[in-house]
């Protein structure tokens, strides 16, 4: 379970690059200790709430936007699966809006698209597409 | 009471074409009979299952479009389920959906055409002091 909500986040995150580089300082790099933490990772300055206080964020995460309204994708079609597959998760299930950041009108009609793909064995049920 | 439908339906793999033909003819006169109309018939050619049908692992997809009423359906979906080579059909109503990506896109063409006057304007006054 935790593997595969991994694998679904992944490309929807930044990546590690943003996180500050822990190399030199493994264990105080971690804990955030006043004005020092500022100055150690200037990279993370320009981020919205990268560097809010101490016990603040450890590191900095981008907002996850719906595709389908950035996008403008209106029509969410049972044939498209090309589309469809990329809100399914490797077991055949359907990724959840907390991780794509689907928004909810559009997640309805892309579950529902996706149940009646399904129907008609253009997507699996569960498992891997045979 | 006239609404518009998709039928799709997978027929066994190794189905001639000329059946293929003879069942989609029939299926026509069906709807023709019941004061309906075939709008689009196409041919979607065979693809692998996303699983197990009937013990098939392939199927040859149908795909046709139906106005018509409720009950015209109801004629058709028993008759598909009583040919042997069909082993799987999802009827999908099609006229809202429609109706509403129609409106969709009415309104952004209107928003289109209300913003277009200061674009102009903006790329009319370099092209005079050029």
């Amino acid at each position: 379970m935790t593997d595969e909500t991994r694998v679904a986040t992944a490309p929807a995150e930044v990546p590690a690059a943003e996180r500050p580089a822990g190399g030199e300082r493994p264990s105080g790099g971690e804990r955030p200790s006043g004005g020092d933490r500022r100055g150690f990772r200037p990279g993370t300055a320009g981020g919205p709430r990268g560097d809010s206080g101490p016990g603040g964020r450890k590191y900095f995460r981008r907002k996850k936007v719906c595709k389908f309204c950035v996008e403008k994708i209106e029509a969410i079609n049972y044939k498209d699966i090309r589309l469809l597959a990329q809100f399914v998760a490797e077991s055949g299930k359907i990724v959840p809006r907390r991780l794509t950041g689907v928004c909810t009108p559009h997640q309805r009609r892309l579950s529902s698209a996706i149940k009646q793909a399904r129907n008609i064995a253009l997507l699996p049920f569960a498992g891997r597409a045979s | 009471m006239n609404r518009t439908y998709e039928l799709m339906f997978i027929v066994r793999p190794d189905m001639a074409e000329e059946d293929q033909d003879k069942l989609i003819s029939t299926l026509e006169a069906a709807v023709t009979s019941s004061g309906g109309q075939v709008k689009n018939v196409e041919r979607m050619g065979k693809r692998r299952l996303a699983y197990t049908v009937r013990k098939f692992h392939d199927g040859i997809y149908l795909l046709l479009t139906v106005e018509g009423s409720g009950g015209l359906i109801h004629e058709l979906e028993r008759r598909l389920r009583v040919t042997e080579q069909v082993i799987k059909f999802l009827t999908v109503r099609i006229d809202e959906e429609q109706k509403r990506l129609d409106k969709i896109k009415a309104l952004r063409e209107a928003r289109r055409k209300t913003s277009p006057p200061p674009a102009e304007v903006a790329s009319d006054a370099p092209a005079a002091t050029a």
